[in-house]
């Protein structure tokens, strides 16, 4: 077993982040595990920030992740609200006829 | 010892959840699994000395974001089946982008390194004999107090955007209109009739 460091973090945070973004490409029928990809790329970013901020003692590092907490909850309620909306006038969630409201 | 051992815990777990959040047929499953992924980022969080944000972790994501998509996964009546359409189409695409970006990432994690002045150029050096609820509070109602205010803002916005893309007013529904009620005057509703005897009220 060898010892943990800062790479290892960075590691983890990295494979998080990879797996967000392929979700995003993959579901296109579903906006709600798309929001949830934005959440797993989010939270990529906020173990990245943390671990910076163990590693080299500095605050701020956790700070920021707190803003980026707070940042992430109010993207999430307001997109899930924008997919209420839209579920209304559509009856579903797919993302190929968001080009609906083009005006 | 046992923290690497808690770490490669904490880590396999989060990575195979959040690959299952992604490939989950079911998206109520995938709300699960972010749950879970979020747990184990928040073990994460105390094996770097970050208790207070993984609390933090737990009672915003598990406790109301994830509830949030928890309920809106139910309320919307989605046809499972075809939610999941598409996804053989798109993986290859997917599995490419996300091949190239880790290979990027790998690139950038093997080339830096940390700058000789990183100990110096410290923004909020963490205090010695202090707990890390505390010495976050410290900084964060004092150097970074317009930043809390600012997120704070963000909030009460979101909350304001999420309630107004929601409402919706039925058309049928009988509702209590209160100025309505207070407005209203005797004239508006009692009428004085003068009634003869044996005549009755005419029209």
């Amino acid at each position: 077993m060898m010892e943990v460091g800062l790479g290892h973090y960075l590691a983890v945070a990295a494979i998080l982040f990879t797996i967000g973004v392929f979700g995003i490409f993959v579901n296109r029928k579903n906006v709600i595990v798309i929001l949830m990809s934005v959440e797993l790329i989010l939270l990529s970013v906020n173990v990245n920030l943390v671990a910076f901020s163990s590693f080299l003692g500095d605050l701020a590092g956790q700070v920021f992740a707190l803003f980026v907490l707070t940042v992430a909850a109010a993207e999430a309620a307001v997109g899930l609200a924008i997919l209420v909306v839209y579920f209304r006038n559509r009856g579903d969630i797919s993302v190929e006829g968001v080009n609906l409201m083009k005006g | 010892m046992l923290a690497s051992l808690a770490f490669w815990a904490f880590s396999g777990v989060a990575i195979l959840s959040a690959l299952m959040v992604v490939i989950a047929r079911n998206p109520v499953r995938s709300v699960l699994f972010l749950i879970l992924a979020f747990f184990s980022a928040a073990g994460l969080f105390v094996l770097l000395g970050a208790e207070f944000l993984a609390m933090l972790l737990i009672v915003v994501y598990v406790g109301a974001v994830a509830v949030l998509f928890l309920f809106v996964v139910m309320m919307l009546d989605v046809d499972f089946t075809e939610l999941k359409q598409g996804f053989l189409e798109y993986a290859p695409l997917g599995a490419i982008v996300a091949l190239i970006l880790a290979i990027e990432l790998a690139m950038i994690g093997l080339t830096w390194r940390a700058s000789e002045q990183a100990e110096a150029l410290r923004a909020a050096v963490m205090p010695d004999g202090v707990s890390n609820i505390e010495a976050l509070g410290v900084i964060l109602y004092d150097d970074y107090v317009y930043f809390f205010q600012a997120s704070g803002l963000v909030l009460l916005v979101a909350m304001i955007g999420a309630i107004v893309l929601t409402l919706r007013h039925k058309p049928h529904v009988k509702r209590q209109s209160v100025s309505a009620q207070v407005g209203r005057r005797r004239e508006d509703a009692v009428e004085l009739v003068d009634v003869k005897p044996g005549q009755g009220i005419g029209e």
